[in-house]
């Protein structure tokens, strides 16, 4: 019975989600499904994993919820609370009992939607669709953030009250607003992934698996909504970024750009899943800002090394970037990438034209690559004072030894 | 004439009402709506639930932003209020985002606290938590 503890985990949030609509309380569904939990850990050793867990957990937490409201209804003789489950729709019901897929999806979307409704804060966002979507334990979210356990218990315990107290439905946007809210699904998604990429992250396990549970949330999405290309375009990234893990830091955490990464440490099985994913999408030609920067992740990690990267393949999907997510950092990019392919008059043009981004100004890589083209193009004083500029926004000790020795280079 | 009176309060004071404040504020509030009633002049009183349950909306350029929180701004004075029966936060908000400040200054949507009307019509604390 090794495969219990996971396959309980795998099919808990899609109870609760379906608990959920059932009983059409979240606080209840959760406390319900705890105690079906312990009852599968008593019971599935004795009798064998169910055929169908989802349903099983459902029908012992809902039975369990009937429990609760009998014994209410005996103390309180509140015989309101017994219509509450006979109001539920026992259509549907049906349907989960026989599996019926269709009728689960839908609980599962509903409860990512609500947990990424934008009348909640982002953190709260994050840590509801970790709780009750991914199934992580307050702990374990609040100690991938680093935070109070107790911290995080209030931010779930707000979160929840602000969903029940504003009224916050439980329900799949109308197509006017699907967009829209799904790109700020995504969004809490890649943010769980970022989160676990933070520089400033000490322990390194840690982050690994703040991302692996960002890659389970994609790997959900994108069964969910196998008609957006951009759902799946997020997994591809984050796959082909996740697979340089062990690649992007030395031993002391430092980052090591991509240039000088160890190429033989990347993870050649998620690179190649992510490539087979983002070509594949790619085919729909419906493109979007995650899947070009899928795209992009996916030729550096064909590329042998630095030198031998399709650098012209980059300024293109870097110029299409632009296109849909118009920003001085992806302009930043593409002009490393068209250094490359058309030297660096043709890339310092280009840095021209973001110069006076007060982003930029503060931004140390855009001061460190207008060093590096000027000293490209011969001009030392030029690249020297960049280098400089760049060294005075930076505090990180590593890469402060890297430009200390690019101004000595220029003297 | 129709008159508002609004009704200021910092929270952590309503949040560390006793059981006795509460009653005794109850009390008054009943003689006041029972006076008002009296006098003729009673239009309508509403709680509203605590501010964490709040949501604003804005419209720039067009754009809907929809957030956690109250609308915090100290330079804008309150104009106005709508009262809306709605199924849900999303249907309110799409009303809210319709009326024109939200385009120029903000619109908080906050829930009213739920009073049973009971047939005595005897005011009572919601019955929420």
């Amino acid at each position: 019975m090794a495969d219990l503890g996971l396959t309980l985990r795998a099919a808990q949030p899609q109870a609760l989600a379906t608990l959920i609509r059932v009983l059409g309380d979240l606080t209840l569904a959760e406390d319900v499904l705890q105690e079906a939990c312990v009852r599968a850990i008593g019971k599935w050793p004795e009798i064998g994993i169910p055929e169908n867990p989802v349903a099983w957990l459902v029908a012992t937490g809902r039975n369990h919820a009937i429990d609760l409201f009998r014994r209410r209804a005996l103390e309180e003789r509140h015989a309101g609370a017994m219509a509450v489950l006979d109001e539920a729709d026992q259509a549907a019901w049906n349907e989960i009992e026989t599996g019926a897929d269709i009728v689960l999806k839908d609980d599962l979307t509903r409860l990512i939607f609500t947990c990424c409704h934008p009348a909640l804060s982002p953190d709260a966002q994050v840590a509801l669709t970790l709780k009750t979507v991914a199934g992580l334990s307050v702990e374990e979210i609040a100690h991938a953030f680093l935070a109070a356990p107790r911290t995080m218990e209030q931010r779930i315990v707000r979160a929840k009250r602000k969903i029940r107290d504003a009224g916050i439905p439980y329900e799949v946007p109308g197509p006017a607003e699907l967009p829209e809210r799904l790109t700020s699904v995504l969004q809490v998604a890649y943010l769980i992934f970022n989160e676990g990429y933070k520089a400033s992250r000490g322990d390194a396990i840690v982050r690994h698996e703040l991302a692996q549970q960002a890659i389970r949330l994609a790997r959900i999405l994108s069964r969910l909504f196998r008609a957006e290309p951009e759902v799946t375009g997020l997994l591809a990234l984050m796959l082909l970024q996740h697979a340089r893990r062990d690649a992007r830091a030395d031993r002391d955490g430092a980052l090591i750009p991509l240039d000088e990464q160890d190429r033989t440490r990347w993870d050649r099985a998620l690179i190649a899943e992510g490539r087979a994913l983002i070509e594949k999408t790619l085919r729909r030609k419906r493109p979007g800002p995650y899947q070009i920067q899928a795209a992009i992740a996916a030729v550096h990690g064909v590329s042998q090394s630095h030198a031998e990267t399709d650098w012209r393949e980059i300024a293109a999907l870097y110029a299409l970037l632009e296109k849909y997510q118009p920003s001085p950092v992806v302009t930043l990019n593409r002009a490393v990438a068209v250094a490359q392919v058309d030297g660096p008059r043709a890339a310092l043009e280009l840095l021209d034209v973001i110069g006076d981004s007060p982003d930029m100004q503060r931004y140390r890589y855009y001061h460190a690559s207008r060093a590096a083209f000027l000293a490209d193009l011969g001009d030392r004083s030029g690249a020297r004072a960049a280098y400089e500029r760049a060294l005075l926004l930076t505090e990180n000790q590593p890469e402060r030894a890297f430009l200390e020795k690019k101004i000595s280079e220029q003297k | 004439m129709l008159y508002a009176l609004l009704i200021y309060e910092a929270e952590d004071v309503s949040e560390s009402y006793s059981d006795a404040d509460m009653e005794q504020a109850l009390e008054g509030h009943r003689n006041l709506q029972n006076d008002t009633k009296a006098d003729g002049v009673f239009v309508e009183a509403n709680q509203l639930m605590p501010a964490g349950s709040a949501t604003s909306v804005r419209v720039r350029n067009g754009e809907v932003s929809v957030m956690d929180g109250p609308f915090a701004e100290t330079k804008e004075l309150l104009l106005g209020l709508y009262v809306v029966d709605c199924g849900t936060l999303d249907q309110a908000v799409e009303y809210a985002r319709r009326i024109p400040h939200a385009e120029t200054g903000g619109i908080e949507v906050r829930p009213v606290a739920y009073f049973e009307r009971s047939g005595s019509d005897q005011l009572q604390w919601p019955t929420s938590d």
